[in-house]
């Protein structure tokens, strides 16, 4: 009934909706997907006839390599973001409801500075005579300074540091919704915590893992500039390839086909997602 | 029957500075169906949850068939819990949330089995074993709870509101079914409820608790008609309060005036002196409406009047303003039996049907009272 009053503005949201969706999502994967099985040309950097060829290409040891070292690098991660957003977010869960707006607020903060500047800084944290180096030196903890910059370490403390709320904020929606009431029957029941945790609560708060792991896996994998500031040139990301196909080998359907690649895998850990929600049924549905 | 089975010795506990239980003393009895029964806030959730261990008395003890468990975190207590919400695992099936307490205590898988399937028997659910809780009604849900409880043969079951969830004609089967099941597994069932009718009709004994405190323990019928103070009398059920002031005593009898007119009446338990003011309390199935020209009772007139089906229930206003509510059964011999709003009545009852009760002072005196009036009716 009020429905019929609400018409234009529902058109309006839905189009907006729809139009940005249209526009800015799908046309533009429909491009690198249609770009993927072009063949490069020097010119016009895109020339007929189509070829799987690029995707033919992504297994060559040479790229095999840096995916995997990437895949690597991102796993090691996102374990270290579950490690400590876990616990992080459990516990957050516990808090007043006061205690969690200011958390969270303090875990949205750094949000506001981009994150590139804040690679930098983290540059200077991490640099041969930087704060960490000067710190511990300066108290006697070390001798010489370490090698911090420039290696893998930095990039996973890196990629940890600008991708660990992406953890937090799904497993603290998960923990919001995971009732106090639980946990007493199964204690009830005879179940000690080492029990609850593994037959109540990590069931119950799997959803949130795997969105976590979601949010944080594939990114971590695309942050090129992350591996460029901090990782020097051995330490490369899928996004490093991608970024340097486009733009500096001018390759860019082979740069498109590993895209599509990092968007597949997106698409498969999507699905696992919404598998391990439907195992809970519609009450665990957020 | 008649034997202790967990006892409740001087138990309290504090909530950021409020008192919730009260130096509590409660012996449960092996076998019974205890309610207890309250106003929200009255700590009987709380006693319900330092029952099951969710929560550690400040002070006091807990025993339980002479072994003190106060200390013992719920997972090693021998009892069960449902909860008022059935905090029934979303993400198992029926099988599996029943199966869960056997599975802790590490039994065969046939024995597993074969219990669960006894208990899903029990309350009717052998055909939903299968199913998820999200895809059963709430009664259903509810009896999945009962089932995972019981499933583990526990000493004592704890129902925190069970029914509260439930609409009234389920409630009212539930009510049955809970019944039957503590006659049938013959265990001690400790059930809280805000519900009087539900404590009631359910109960062997209800503690009926204020403020921490037991204000009465006994049979649903004690509890009725002869509750131990105001509180209680107020609480359960609908009662008529009459001021009066005790003109006369003697050895077997007291002379109350109440509103001018005097009545020789039973003489209480409670210590009385002439001068003393107590209240006559009456039920309003034990109010007598009488013809306006009968020579005793109080004079009034009928403000409102309910058609109940079985009985007429019909408001009284007295000369002073005072408002006695009157059930009466319907008369075989006058079935057309009615009141016209504004008719003159009076109002009386049979002498002995009646239930005194002292003035209340000080809110410490009366609880004394009522433990020292209450010590002979337990023993009963």
């Amino acid at each position: 009934m009020h429905n019929s009053h609400r018409q234009p503005f529902r058109t309006a949201v839905l189009v907006l909706v729809w139009g940005w969706l249209l526009v800015l999502v799908l046309a533009p994967n429909l491009l690198v997907v249609g770009t993927s099985v072009l063949t490069r040309d020097p010119l016009s950097f895109l020339s007929l006839p189509l070829t799987l060829e690029n995707y033919a290409r992504l297994i060559d040891p040479l790229y095999l390599e840096v995916f995997l070292h990437s895949l690597y690098m991102a796993a090691v991660t996102t374990v270290c973001c579950l490690v400590i957003g876990y616990p992080f977010a459990w516990a957050l869960s516990r808090l007043s409801k006061r205690q969690q707006t200011l958390l969270i607020f303090l875990l949205i903060v750094p949000f506001w500075t981009n994150s590139l500047v804040r690679t930098y800084a983290l540059k200077l944290l991490l640099a041969t005579n930087g704060l960490i180096n000067n710190g511990l030196l300066a108290i006697g903890l070390i001798d010489e300074p370490l090698t911090l910059l420039y290696t893998e370490l930095a990039v996973i403390i890196g990629l940890v540091y600008l991708l660990l709320p992406f953890m937090i904020l799904p497993l603290y929606s998960v923990f919001e919704d995971l009732r106090d009431e639980l946990l007493l029957a199964s204690h009830d029941l005879g179940a000690g915590r080492w029990p609850t945790f593994i037959h109540v609560v990590v069931p119950l708060t799997l959803p949130g893992v795997l969105a976590g792991v979601l949010l944080v896996l594939l990114p971590a994998m695309g942050l090129f500039f992350v591996a460029d500031i901090l990782g020097g040139s051995r330490n490369l990301l899928v996004g490093n390839v991608i970024k340097s196909q486009f733009l500096d080998a001018r390759d860019w359907p082979f740069g498109a086909a590993a895209s599509v690649l990092l968007t597949a895998a997106m698409a498969l850990l999507l699905f696992a997602h919404r598998l391990s929600r439907r195992r809970l049924g519609e009450e665990a549905e957020v | 029957m008649q034997q202790t089975l967990l006892s409740l010795r001087n138990v309290s506990k504090q909530f950021d500075g409020k008192t919730v239980l009260d130096a509590l003393d409660l012996d449960i009895r092996d076998g019974e169906f205890l309610t207890l029964l309250g106003p929200s806030g009255c700590g009987k959730t709380t006693l319900l949850r330092l029952l099951g261990g969710f929560e550690h008395p400040d002070s006091g003890t807990l025993t339980l068939s002479g072994q003190d468990i106060t200390d013992l975190p719920p997972e090693q207590r021998p009892l069960n819990t449902v909860f008022q919400q059935y905090a029934l695992f979303p993400h198992m099936t029926v099988f599996d949330n029943v199966a869960y307490g056997l599975k802790m205590e590490k039994r065969p898988r046939d024995e597993i089995r074969q219990r669960v399937t006894e208990a899903l028997a029990l309350v009717q659910l052998e055909d939903f074993a299968g199913r998820k809780p999200h895809q059963l009604s709430g009664g259903q849900q509810q009896r999945v709870a009962i089932a995972r409880a019981v499933v583990k043969r526990p000493k004592l079951l704890l129902l925190d509101e069970p029914l509260s969830a439930l609409d009234y004609k389920l409630r009212r089967t539930m009510q049955i079914e809970l019944k039957r099941l503590q006659r049938e597994l013959g265990i001690t069932f400790v059930f809280v409820t805000h519900d009087q009718e539900e404590a009631l009709s359910m109960s062997d004994r209800v503690v009926v608790l204020k403020d921490g405190r037991v204000q009465h323990l006994g049979t649903p019928r004690e509890i009725y008609e002869r509750p131990a103070n105001l509180f209680t009398a107020r609480f359960v059920g609908e009662t008529n309060f009459f001021p009066g002031r005790l003109t006369e005593v003697t050895d077997t009898s007291i002379t109350v005036a109440i509103f001018g007119l005097s009545r020789t009446l039973r003489r209480p338990t409670f210590p009385v002196t002439v001068g003393q003011e107590v209240h006559v309390l009456l039920r309003p199935e034990d109010i007598r409406v009488l013809e306006p020209s009968d020579d005793h009772g109080f004079v009034g007139h009928v403000i409102e009047r309910n058609y109940k089906g079985s009985t007429l229930d019909s408001l009284i206003r007295l000369e002073n303003g005072l408002e006695i509510l009157a059930s009466e059964f319907f008369d075989e011999d006058d079935p057309t039996f009615d009141y016209r709003l504004g008719e003159p009545v009076r109002v009386s009852w049979v002498d002995g049907w009646e239930w005194l009760l002292p003035e209340e002072r000080d809110e410490a005196e009366v609880l004394n009272d009522d433990i020292n009036a209450e010590a002979p009716a337990s023993d009963a």
